[in-house]
């Protein structure tokens, strides 16, 4: 594509899992099974948190929580295309947790943070013993330079925040905060800092907002004149935006791997009910109007798989074109999903609008995943700027 | 997930493009007639049947260098080894497979050096997607067979000098696989005719094909009577997971951006006119979606697994791209895509060729509905229609 200079016999190889992975994968699917398969999920989402932290520490304890946390902080190192395994697999039941948040509160914390605050907070974020989260937007949707608007007051040597970070995920969960903020006044990606915030702090308070999918769970963290300090602030004042950039990428990455697997679980739900819904004396899904829409959903979702699988592993060599291989995966499962979770409900018809039955579930899953870390829109826009149109 | 080509195969990779450093014509200094010329210097290093077996006079080569040969030809813009295009990509294999030692004999090295096109005779007036329906009739008479019936939609068939032909031999059994035959038949046989057909293009590579009391020797038969159907079938599914392909819509998309940046709508490029814009990314990303589908297939075929519907997907988003390219040309091109060529329209006709043709590729293997019969049916387990 647009790599051209790259050697296109990264293109080749073993475009695959390794053993370890799979077998990493088929422990998932077991836990799963076991422990949240759709009807305990629907049990667990009524409750107030939305999530199950007696699940959550079982995955911390099974190491789950720290795959991208290196050996030294408490992890295993493995990286994003071990953890894309194991989210395709919660995506499957709509597993709630807060593990796309973690993982990305703690990428930061790992580039920016100094070794002290490495020690410190790391480990509590590989066991689980501490649920974390990013908070990046101000504006709605709002992902360059220009929507970290929120700019420190000096204060000695410590800066103060008082504003507001919005749509904050798992944001209502969690115990410590990555917030995007300026140390000086602008648009540009100059002044752009990161730092962690904790829930206990003076002055922080969340403001958890009503979901309409209740397995993701959104909330405005407000700031009212919070200190940051060395000890708060990652890495130097203004020199973050970096940073926050890949966020998104990864951000970006992560959900869309975790839709694989909720697309994956809707199409089934739905094939099954084709194979099985009889009218007009036949099953449903012998019909070509009803069978055609599960095959093109079948190849997007296969397509989009392609493409979240190359984003990660992009992402963890640091390839030249990792912006670009998360922006593709994420612009193409933006586009379709909505669209086939619609569908899924259309094809069931009547029990389809009900709450009683799951398809609408992954309706709501697919719509939550659009506008996460950019919508098709913002990412096809990128796509087009970065391929020199 | 790893990307590193092995020692032997970064020397093989070498081996590839030094043989195309010596001897490949750069695209705008290739004389007519230079595609020829090209294919006997590839079957002359011993790559053109590269995934053949080596007893039968192929390349042996494994998955990855038939997979490295592709790609590295690809992105130099090899000709393709087109001078016998349907021999290499089906009949042969399907010979290799099926034929008597006589057959693999005489026609093996034949396909091998490009002698003379093939061409396949499959649909009939009556028998599309639902080839199995076909009525074209065989009657054995002694040593021979008399063909009647007639066939359509046969790509190549003015040119070619041999047909791989589907007949019917047998009404009987309840199965309308079993009755037929596969027989391989010189176009020069008296009782053929050739009608040409106009395509919306206004070119001529398809026909009408007429048989008429047309005797075929039964040596020419390949593989038993009534066997035809498993020929066929296995022949298609030689088929590999073609990332090659993958290069042709790359580089048409490529210029594509290009025209778009060139050309302006409304006093601006039309790439920043945002339908347009967000059209050439959509292509974009399916395609490189394309590309990554064919190297999952490809890892898994390099395990030892056997590629089944899934070539499918690819077959779709393929028929999707080739449309919708040549609609975004068109739409580009504003109402100088209704000048047919010339220097009134940029590209000078090019795309307007370019966006009459994708039938020969959309329809030509199986249409988009089946493909989607085959991925609904065969892979999402829904009945049968």
């Amino acid at each position: 594509m647009d790599n051209q200079g790259t050697d296109h016999y990264a293109d080749l190889m073993n475009f695959g899992f390794t053993e370890e992975q799979e077998i990493l994968r088929s422990e998932v699917r077991k836990f799963i099974d076991e422990h949240a398969p759709l009807e305990e999920v629907r049990r667990i989402t009524d409750a107030p948190e939305g999530f199950s932290r007696e699940l959550w520490s079982r995955m911390g304890g099974l190491g789950w929580l720290g795959l991208t946390i290196p050996e030294a902080h408490g992890g295993s190192g493995t990286g994003l295309v071990t953890l894309v395994v194991l989210l395709e697999e919660m995506g499957r039941t709509l597993f709630p947790s807060p593990l796309v948040s973690q993982v990305l509160a703690a990428r930061a914390i790992e580039r920016r943070g100094s070794e002290d605050q490495k020690q410190r907070l790391l480990p509590a974020l590989a066991d689980g013993s501490c649920v974390a989260t990013v908070a990046l937007l101000e504006e709605v949707d709002r992902y360059d330079p220009a929507g970290m608007a929120l700019v420190a007051a000096p204060e000695g040597g410590s800066e103060r925040l008082r504003g507001r970070k919005t749509f904050v995920a798992d944001g209502a969960a969690a115990d410590l905060f990555v917030v995007a903020y300026r140390s000086s006044a602008g648009a540009g990606e100059e002044g752009v800092s990161l730092a962690v915030v904790e829930k206990g702090a003076a002055g922080v308070s969340v403001e958890d907002l009503p979901p309409v999918d209740p397995s993701k769970r959104l909330a405005h963290l407000i700031l009212d004149g919070v200190e940051v300090d060395d000890g708060a602030r990652l890495g130097a004042r203004g020199a973050a935006w970096g940073t926050v950039a890949d966020l998104v990428d990864v951000g970006a990455t992560l959900v869309t791997a975790e839709a694989v697997g909720s697309a994956e679980g809707g199409l089934a739900l739905t094939t099954s009910y084709a194979r099985e819904r009889l009218q007009f004396g036949s099953p449903i899904g012998r019909f070509q109007g009803v069978k055609h829409p599960l095959a093109e959903m079948f190849v997007d979702v296969e397509s989009f798989k392609s493409l979240v699988y190359y984003a990660a592993w992009a992402l963890d060599q640091g390839a030249a074109d990792a912006s670009l291989a998360a922006s593709r995966a994420k612009a193409y499962a933006s586009e379709v999903m909505p669209n086939y979770g619609l569908q899924g409900v259309e094809l069931h018809g009547g029990i389809g609008y009900t709450w009683e039955y799951d398809i609408q579930l992954f309706l709501k899953r697919a719509r939550w995943m659009r506008p996460m870390f950019g919508d098709a829109d913002h990412h096809y826009e990128r796509v087009a700027a970065l391929g020199g149109l | 997930m790893d990307f590193e080509l092995s020692p032997e195969e970064e020397a093989f990779r070498d081996e590839v493009r030094a043989f195309l450093d010596d001897h490949l014509v750069p695209e705008e200094e290739r004389a007519p007639g230079f595609d020829f010329e090209w294919q006997t210097k590839v079957r002359e290093k011993g790559w053109v049947g590269f995934s053949w077996p080596r007893e039968v006079g192929g390349g042996g080569g494994s998955i990855m260098e038939q997979v490295i040969l592709k790609d590295e030809m690809s992105k130099r813009h090899a000709p393709s080894l087109g001078t016998c295009f349907m021999g290499l990509a089906w009949v042969g294999p399907s010979i290799i497979q099926y034929g008597t030692e006589e057959q693999k004999q005489k026609f093996v090295p034949e396909i091998l050096d490009g002698k003379y096109q093939w061409c396949t005779g499959y649909s009939e007036p009556g028998s599309g997607s639902d080839l199995a329906s076909l009525q074209c009739k065989a009657v054995r008479e002694g040593d021979e067979y008399v063909v009647n019936g007639q066939k359509i939609w046969t790509s190549l068939a003015p040119w070619a000098e041999w047909i791989i032909l589907l007949v019917r031999t047998s009404s009987d059994g309840a199965n309308k696989h079993d009755g037929i035959t596969c027989l391989l038949v010189p176009m020069k046989s008296e009782g053929i005719e050739v009608r040409p057909i106009k395509n919306m293009g206004g070119g001529a590579i398809f026909a009408e094909v007429f048989f008429d009391n047309v005797r075929v020797p039964v040596e020419n038969r390949l593989g038993d009577e009534g066997q035809g159907w498993q020929v066929t079938v296995s022949a298609l599914a030689s088929e590999r997971s073609s990332i090659s392909e993958v290069h042709g819509l790359v580089r048409r998309l490529a210029e594509l951006k290009e025209l778009a940046r060139d050309t302006p709508k409304n006093g601006r490029p039309a790439s920043e006119n945002p339908s347009l814009r967000s059209r050439l990314v959509k292509a974009e990303t399916r395609i490189e979606a394309m590309r990554l589908n064919g190297m999952r297939f490809l890892t898994k075929q390099l395990k030892g697994e056997k590629l089944g519907s899934e070539t499918s997907i690819n077959k779709l988003l393929r028929a999707n791209l080739e449309i919708e390219m040549g609609e975004i040309a068109l739409e580009i091109l504003g109402s100088s895509s209704n000048v047919r060529s010339g220097e009134a329209t940029p590209g000078g006709g090019k795309w307007q060729s370019f966006s009459l043709g994708w039938p020969e590729v959309v329809i030509g293997g199986g249409t988009p509905n089946i493909q989607r019969n085959i991925i609904a049916e065969r892979i999402l387990g829904l009945p049968k229609d």
